[in-house]
């Protein structure tokens, strides 16, 4: 009891210091909306503050506007993130189950999986590879396939929850009954390994919504351009105006050019889906980190 | 026996199915592009494509290392990687303690999710929050924070001197709800007895963090620090290349072995020097993130990547 004071004291200034850092974390967001809901004027005028100095729709009635182009990229960024996870899920967790089995050769594909964790191409041959052998340039398939459908980390991780969290008595209960290997890992193993799946699951969805390096290495076709890419590709614009400014002035309409308040409304859009989605992820999120970090 | 060895193949196919797709994969996405790394010894033609292009042994590496950016470089990459992960690993360490501190299960929550937050978002939204606070014209700081003070606007992405701060607050910014959740496991995972003991003998809080809380997170932080040592030739590219918005006068402040692969190859055609950069990135990669997990694996084996 003679240090409660103290425990006090301590939990006090860990509320007062996390809420700081809380705010600093989210400032930059509120940052963002509040620019996104200024009059675009007022913007210019009296720069971005959290709250609007002239609060106006103008941005969001430009994403109305231009719903043909930003629609199609959200959706593209839907289809790619759904059909990109699932997937990624599918190939993950077979090549994870396979590699528990012991049979011929297993060794060696563990080993190969884990050296892709230490040593890679770069990326002037993976381009060349995926450019030219797979000629995945402009199709959907450079959104999906290139670098984000399997991983190390994950198989480590579901390899290693499928050794541990599933009871051996079970899958040999199985093999008696006569059951085949797909049957065991769809009908057993699989539903008892939801957490791990929600883990991956989220895991590679995030890095679907947020990947904008596929877009910039392997599209010129603005049709299949995701919302990342067409976020990236705006602001390229704009530097390239902004850079060339003195020698474009007359050439180039800059008024055809999104304007900042309606940059920063796309930018929001792009950010609605993880704000909403991720809270109910975040328990499977944070285990993946722990588990990955105990034993990776 | 050859009726045995058919019955073994016959079980052993289910499995070797399964492995398919990943095979594949993994066989497009890395093995395939690990043998382009001839490329680099090559005067690459892309008519001939990457087999038939002429042999230029390590010429593309001379070249390379003449020039003054191969320097720049990598003392970026190797000193933002070293403030990031030092620096990171303080504020990781720091925020995990006091968030162990907090008893509201809700208050707790609430703020592991806001300093979250950051981590979830591309660097492309990165860029665009950065943009809001530092543009010249409409940014927060210039027009908000700068005037408060009767400071005189800067033009943030004209100033060298700024950046190394900038990148590094927006690393860690990003970063440390990520990074401090593996410590605060770790700190939960600690044995409330020595606590009690510490309390009994009339230790106050900053004596028992001092005391038992560092000391026994310090085998987690050592292991980590050397893992992310491992990885001290790779940057975020998304980070040096889109934040500061191509700013060419920012160059030797934000250039990284990874922004100059990307810009010989996609923007400058300068191939030959890219995969020369790309390879040297990658092997100096490879045997830094060998001699780290040797390291590692001496001290503690369960924590070795492999």
């Amino acid at each position: 009891m003679l240090n409660y004071r103290g425990d006090r004291t301590a939990r006090l200034i860990a509320n007062i210091v996390m809420t700081v850092l809380s705010v600093c974390a989210l400032l930059p967001f509120l940052l963002l909306v509040g620019a996104s809901f200024t009059e675009e004027k007022a913007a210019v005028l009296n720069g971005f503050s959290i709250i609007p100095s002239q609060f106006g729709l103008g941005a969001y009635q430009y994403i109305l506007k231009e719903f043909g182009t930003i629609g199609r990229a959200y959706l593209i960024t839907i289809v790619v993130t759904v059909v990109g996870t699932a997937l990624s899920m599918t190939i993950t967790t077979l090549m994870a189950y396979a590699l528990t089995k012991r049979v011929p050769g297993v060794k060696i594909l563990n080993f190969l999986v884990i050296f892709t964790m230490l040593f890679n191409g770069g990326l002037v041959p993976t381009y060349y590879v995926y450019s030219n052998i797979l000629r995945v340039k402009d199709t959907i398939w450079a959104l999906i396939v290139p670098g984000l459908l399997m991983n190390a980390f994950s198989i480590m991780l579901v390899k290693n929850y499928f050794r541990t969290a599933i009871p051996k008595e079970l899958l040999e209960s199985a093999k008696m009954d006569g059951a085949g290997q797909a049957t065991v890992l769809t009908k057993i193993v699989l539903p008892l390994s939801t957490p791990i799946l929600a883990t991956i699951g989220i895991n590679s969805a995030l890095a679907y919504w947020n990947d904008w390096t596929n877009g910039l290495y392997y599209l010129t076709d603005a049709r299949l351009f995701s919302l990342q890419t067409i976020l990236n590709k705006i602001n390229e614009n704009v530097q390239f105006l902004a850079n060339n400014s003195d020698k474009l002035s007359g050439i180039v309409n800059t008024s055809d050019l999104p304007t900042t308040t309606m940059r920063m409304a796309v930018a929001v859009i792009g950010i609605l889906p993880v704000v909403f989605i991720f809270p109910f992820f975040q328990k499977y999120f944070i285990k993946g980190i722990t588990i990955g970090a105990v034993k990776g | 026996m050859y009726l045995k060895r058919v019955a073994k193949i016959k079980k052993y196919l289910p499995i070797y199915f399964m492995m398919v797709p990943g095979i594949l994969y993994l066989l497009i996405n890395n093995y395939l592009p690990m043998a382009g790394i001839v490329i680099a010894f090559k005067k690459l033609d892309w008519k001939k494509g990457i087999f038939k292009s002429d042999w230029v042994g390590l010429e593309n590496f001379t070249y390379l290392f003449k020039t003054d950016d191969a320097f720049i470089m990598t003392r970026n990459t190797i000193l933002y990687n070293l403030l990031f992960i030092t620096l990171g690993m303080i504020c990781a360490v720091s925020v995990a303690i006091l968030l162990n501190e907090i008893r509201s299960k809700t208050a707790k929550k609430l703020y592991q999710s806001l300093i979250l937050l950051p981590y979830l978002m591309s660097m492309v939204i990165i860029s665009y929050l950065a943009y809001a606070i530092l543009s010249n014209e409409t940014g927060f700081l210039n027009k908000s924070i700068l005037p408060l003070f009767g400071m005189e606007p800067i033009s943030w992405y004209q100033e060298k001197k700024y950046w190394p701060f900038i990148l590094t607050i927006i690393n860690i910014w990003k970063s440390v709800g990520f990074s401090c959740i593996i410590y605060l496991a770790s700190i939960v995972g600690i044995n409330p007895e020595y606590y009690e003991a510490a309390r009994l003998e009339g230790a106050g809080k900053w004596k028992q963090i001092r005391y038992i809380t560092l000391p026994l997170l310090m085998p987690t932080v050592i292991t980590m620090f050397i893992l992310n040592i491992g990885g001290i030739f790779r940057s975020d590219f998304g980070l040096f290349y889109l934040v500061p918005r191509g700013s060419g006068i920012l160059n030797s402040v934000t250039q990284t072995i990874d922004t100059y692969v990307y810009k010989g190859l996609m923007q400058q055609g300068n191939l030959s020097m890219s995969s020369a950069a790309g390879v040297y990135q990658s092997v100096v990669g490879f045997i830094t993130i060998l001699a780290s997990n040797a390291l590692v694996r001496k001290l503690d084996k369960e924590s070795a990547l492999f």
